[in-house]
């Protein structure tokens, strides 16, 4: 029954394309660690290298503005971020580069862009083993709030699925948003307060922080990884509706155009 | 095995379908082009009619051939009934397992092994892990591929990842079969062997559609045929019928 199948055989077809699904992830995930020499190390040893550096250069400015725990607190931002650029950069690329395949045999196409999320998240997770190391180092409190970060961690996961279909949509029509999507990632970079306190930013400009989903589920991570607290309900409220509106914009946009994609490959 | 051509024994029923292209002047891929040719009100794409109201039947057994010339729709029409493209109108039902034996290669990775490739590839054309590993030892004896299997793909010659794209695709029976032109890959050896698979495919109670020019692989394959031209059904019938009025058109 490969022939008529659509949109509202999501379940099933998620139940036939599970295998397909586990390849295609531990594929990502293979590739990536045996192309580089210190195979899966590197993702530890990346992070852990430029929490050091920017440690050094800017733990002592910012200490005045709250931040007890500059390593833990920058950590918790660059690996969600990370996650975040990653998982939808890799998302936009995955139905042009599935192209070949995408042309000779049926397979529901959202498989490929949520594959390559998929394989980021899983990195991400193994990337939480070296906040988890620098927490302890850093003597930063263990508490039942890390089992709570679970929460804000699915909403940041969703949210990444909704805005990587938009984005894998839309590149296949227009392949020039990969260049404008680098752009922007590094822009939202810094207007997250990834590496800097949010204090430092002037009043009139808070809005930028306080409507961005991604700072409200690092928030949430870091009232946790940080301090030892609990995290604003407000503030995963915020992240899950977020959520909630990018996986439906995103799923409109996929399978309102995804029976054109074939005819731009 | 052709059975007759009941209600039952139908796969694949192809109903008023029409396909349309928009045809641009030049490609317009990115974001930069399209707006300066909106505002220059340069966007203008022109319909192009692929296929043209085809309607037709395939039974179960039954080998179906697919004449025509160069962009008569062949393609577009087996790309249909793979489900890979949606036809503008009408409908195309499908019943049974398939396998299109087009670009065999295609969804291989560069740096998987052979081994990885062939789970992978395996899993793409709707396999599961149990089966695939049933039929692992079968495939790779077949594409004599035992002394590379734990090689990146990268390192293969061509006709080494011809020979395992080969024998991953025919490796399963599936009730439809859809070709592209008779497949031979590999040195003379490998060839001689690949044939003879394909022909022990074809002459099973698989349904099978075939695609090609030659009206005399046509013939040979096929027990019923219909003839597109520029995206209209001509004829349709028994092969000899089809290829003869098709042969007499090309003449």
């Amino acid at each position: 029954m490969s022939g008529m199948v659509t949109g509202h055989r999501f379940l099933y077809n998620f139940r036939k394309y599970k295998f397909l699904l586990y390849q295609l992830v531990s594929r990502d995930i293979k590739i990536k660690y045996r192309k580089s020499v210190l195979g899966i190390f590197w993702s530890f040893l990346e992070p852990l290298l430029t929490m050091i550096v920017l440690t050094i250069i800017f733990s002592t400015l910012f200490k005045g503005y709250g931040v007890e725990n500059y390593p833990v607190y920058l950590l918790t931002g660059r690996l969600m971020f990370t996650f975040f650029s990653g998982g939808t950069t890799a998302a936009m690329r995955s139905i042009r580069g599935s192209a070949s395949i995408i042309k000779t045999v049926y397979v529901p196409k959202y498989i490929y862009s949520l594959s390559a999320i998929l394989s980021n998240f899983v990195t991400f997770l193994l990337s939480l083993v070296v906040l988890f190391l620098v927490m302890a180092v850093t003597n930063a409190p263990f508490t039942i709030y890390i089992i709570f970060t679970s929460l804000p961690i699915v909403a940041l996961l969703f949210f990444t699925i909704g805005v990587g279909l938009i984005v894998a949509t839309i590149n296949v029509f227009f392949r020039d948003i990969e260049h404008l999507y680098g752009v922007l990632m590094t822009l939202l970079m810094y207007a997250t307060p990834i590496f800097y306190p949010p204090s430092i930013v002037p009043a009139s400009f808070r809005f930028i922080q306080d409507y961005n989903p991604i700072f409200a589920v690092i928030n949430c991570c870091r009232s946790a990884f940080v301090y030892g607290e609990l995290y604003d309900p407000y503030q995963l409220l915020f992240a899950l509706v977020s959520a909630a509106v990018a996986m439906i914009v995103g799923l409109a946009l996929f399978y309102k155009y995804q029976d054109k994609f074939i005819l731009h490959l | 095995m052709f059975t007759g051509e009941t209600l039952e024994n139908m796969v694949i029923k192809v109903e008023n379908v029409k396909m349309n292209f928009n045809l641009s002047k030049e490609k317009t891929d990115n974001l930069k082009e399209y707006f300066i040719k909106f505002i220059k009100r340069e966007l203008h794409s022109y319909p192009f009619q692929a296929l043209k109201d085809i309607s037709f039947e395939v039974y179960k057994g039954d080998k179906f051939g697919i004449v025509g010339l160069n962009g008569a729709g062949k393609s577009t029409l087996l790309k249909l009934i793979a489900g890979v493209m949606k036809p503008t109108a009408g409908n195309i039902w499908v019943k049974g397992s398939m396998v299109p034996l087009l670009e065999m290669g295609a969804g291989f990775d560069q740096d998987y092994t052979g081994r990885e490739n062939i789970f992978l590839k395996g899993a793409l054309l709707g396999y599961s892990r149990r089966f695939l590993e049933e039929k692992f030892d079968e495939i790779v004896e077949f594409s004599e591929l035992e002394d590379f299997i734990d090689v990146p793909l990268k390192n293969y010659s061509s006709g080494m990842k011809a020979r395992l794209a080969f024998s991953i695709a025919t490796m399963v029976e599936p009730e439809i079969l859809i070709v592209d032109e008779v497949l031979a890959v590999g040195d003379a050896k490998f060839r001689q062997k690949s044939r003879e698979k394909m022909n022990s495919l074809l002459n099973e109670d698989a349904t099978v559609l075939f695609v090609s020019h030659s009206t005399q692989q046509v013939r040979e394959i096929c027990n019923r045929a219909i003839w597109l031209h520029k995206g209209e059904l001509i004829t349709e019938g028994p092969v000899d019928e089809v290829c003869d009025a098709y042969e007499k058109f090309i003449q």
